[in-house]
């Protein structure tokens, strides 16, 4: 199966994430340049880490209208899988594939550093070989992942379980200090309604191998390939 | 003719920075400043016949891209007088 993970001008996540995909898992993986209009094949389509388009005017606001995204749009709702990490994330909510907004982190800092997530729903692409609560500690790496949504979109979120990652302790506890940047609800990581689309602040393209501290990551792209082999989630072609 | 459009952040937002600056404020001495909010401003030449036209333009380019309706509101001044678009002050 083949993972494509999109190139914007300014993506810096965008190996990390094709080396987890070709060289950790043994898939193939392709990166596709932002003015591409064609997916080539892809199972699975990430939107990487990064400073797409400098951050200029908002983080993925102007990502959002590069040609390839139309391309994404249309694998999403054909029900095909799409993961957005950090930049990624913050496209698809500039894009209005996600729901909600991100504020700067409320201590202001640019916080990068190891966290701990919980997974609180495994029925995602990205989510499916997770045991239901199992924690990952993978890394976080940004200055604007402050999770914000009117009170009305987060209830229906949460009624939805569209809150598949969320930040804790060590111990898997939702709390203020293991918030890193102020999100609503300690909220990591959405889903759309459908499920097929995915984005989370954190890295887990970086906690691939032991040798940088964690493998723990690597299960979302097992899941990956997994919801794609088992047909439990692919476009439509 | 020359929109002026603010993006501010809606006032249920939190904004980081504006309360930082409100908080550099008062270690400079202002005390009577209470809030700070702090916004985008963007000033658009366009090629329009009236200021509706130049308007419903901006109110466009605002809604799409300029501001992230999730989380900011915007408001649109039109200057369609030459000599009221002079930079101000200095």
């Amino acid at each position: 199966m083949k993972f494509a993970v999109v190139v914007f001008p300014g993506s810096n996540c965008d190996h990390d994430a094709y080396y987890a995909a070709q060289h950790v898992l043994g898939q193939q993986a392709e990166l596709i340049w932002h003015k591409d209009t064609d997916l080539r094949g892809a199972d699975v389509v990430v939107l990487p880490g990064g400073f797409a388009h400098g951050d200029y005017l908002r983080t993925g606001a102007i990502a959002r209208f590069s040609p390839i995204m139309q391309q994404v749009a249309a694998f999403a709702d054909a029900g095909g899988p799409v993961l957005g990490i950090c930049n990624g994330f913050q496209i698809l909510l500039e894009a209005g594939m996600l729901p909600g907004a991100m504020l700067r982190n409320k201590s202001l800092h640019f916080h990068c550093e190891h966290v701990h997530v919980r997974v609180e729903q495994t029925d995602t692409p990205f989510t499916l070989t997770c045991a239901p609560g199992q924690l990952l500690k993978i890394p976080v790496a940004h200055g604007e992942g402050n999770y914000y949504a009117e009170p009305d979109v987060i209830a229906r979120l949460e009624a939805n379980r569209q809150v598949i990652f969320r930040y804790v302790t060590a111990h898997g506890e939702v709390a203020d200090q293991a918030n890193p940047n102020g999100s609503v609800n300690n909220i990591a990581g959405i889903c759309n309604q459908r499920r097929n689309v995915v984005g989370l602040m954190p890295h887990p393209e970086r906690a691939c191998e032991l040798a940088v501290g964690s493998a723990d990551g690597l299960v979302l792209f097992e899941s990956a390939v997994k919801a794609v082999s088992e047909r439990a989630f692919a476009a439509a072609r | 003719m020359r929109a002026r459009v603010f993006v501010t952040l809606k006032p249920s937002v939190f904004d980081p920075q504006g309360t930082a600056v409100n908080d550099a404020l008062h270690t400079l001495g202002y005390t009577s400043v209470k809030d700070v909010r702090q916004g985008k401003y963007f000033e658009l030449e366009i090629d329009a016949n009236t200021a509706d036209e130049a308007r419903s333009i901006a109110g466009d380019a605002a809604h799409k891209l300029l501001a992230n309706p999730v989380i900011e509101s915007y408001r649109i001044e039109i200057e369609t007088n030459a000599a009221a678009t002079a930079p101000v002050g200095h």
